[in-house]
């Protein structure tokens, strides 16, 4: 279980690491710790895999990411193992996830691609339809984003 | 967008020292002094290649979970169900996608309880009844970083 500690660390990690020299010093500070104890504590909610990253998270249409796909398919139950493996290992896939499939919603695997153009992520799915042979899949290109946020942790609607 | 700014943000992403004074290692890494970095950071932050710098967190270790939900919006109406949507802290991405279920979201929550609430919610504020929650069962990758491409 996480210590109240941990989780106000949480709190000021999720936000904008303040852009001066000694940015842990001033985070300790607000916290009433030592920045000692604060690098201590954030090296270990790495270790044990809570802090994922920590660094730049970035805008990817300005990374020269401008194709951004989701990709969703129908994979029977028994080659779902294996073509989440395939699909995981393309590295233009950022996101792989097997969901529920729903009435009316019959795809149950999910994927992000990236890529500079639409062309190329088209020729990334014929690969992995081929590489998985499944070809029961659509594309759902973004057409707006309405709101792309860090999630808030401790802090309830 | 020089050579330099692309390693500095490929460094950035990959590891950001959490050490007393990390600008001076990464700019050690690049050549340059610190104040070069701090400098270099803020103009990239200005051009809206950086969206945030901070730290990215396992949901699951944290005790939430997330659900991708995605609902059918007559496009007139768009607009407000959105912004009924966007209101939740819970809501972390939303986007509009060409398909007849034509709006996406990701919802984190604590519970089951809140995630059946908040669904609930947004269901009587759009008089939208049908919304799909599609659950992970499993999660075959999540990556979050991307390494600067020549544009």
């Amino acid at each position: 279980l996480l210590s109240q500690l941990d989780k106000n660390i949480i709190r000021k990690l999720q936000d904008e690491l303040p852009l001066i020299p000694e940015p842990y010093k001033a985070i300790a500070e607000d916290l009433g710790i030592t920045e000692g104890v604060l690098l201590e504590r954030v090296k270990e909610l790495q270790k044990e895999g809570i802090l994922r990253r920590l660094g730049a998270i970035l805008h990817h249409r300005k990374a020269g990411y401008d194709a951004n796909a989701m990709v969703v398919w129908v994979v029977p139950d028994e080659k779902i193992l294996n073509a989440g493996e395939i699909m995981s290992s393309f590295t233009q896939v950022s996101h792989c996830y097997q969901r529920v499939a729903s009435p009316g919603w019959p795809y149950n695997m999910f994927i992000m691609v990236h890529a500079k153009t639409k062309q190329e992520c088209e020729e990334i799915v014929c690969k992995i339809a081929d590489a998985t042979q499944v070809y029961e899949y659509e594309f759902l290109y973004s057409t707006d984003e309405k709101k792309k946020s860090s999630m808030k942790y401790f802090m309830e609607d | 967008m020089d050579k330099l700014d692309m390693e500095l943000l490929n460094f950035l992403q990959n590891s950001f020292p959490v050490e007393s004074r990390p600008f001076i290692t990464l700019g050690n890494q690049l050549g340059i002094t610190e104040e070069e970095v701090i400098g270099r950071i803020g103009v990239l932050k200005e051009n809206g290649y950086i969206r945030r710098i901070g730290g990215i967190f396992n949901s699951a270790k944290l005790g939430y979970f997330s659900t991708l939900c995605a609902m059918k919006v007559p496009e007139n109406r768009m607009m407000e169900v959105v912004e009924v949507i966007n209101r939740y802290n819970s809501v972390t991405h939303n986007y509009v996608r060409n398909h007849t279920i034509n709006l996406w979201f990701t919802l984190i929550v604590s519970s089951e309880e809140k995630m059946k609430a908040i669904l609930e919610d947004i269901k009587f504020k759009t008089k939208i009844d049908e919304i799909l929650n599609l659950r992970a069962v499993k999660v075959f990758k999540v990556k979050t970083v991307f390494n600067m491409v020549e544009v």
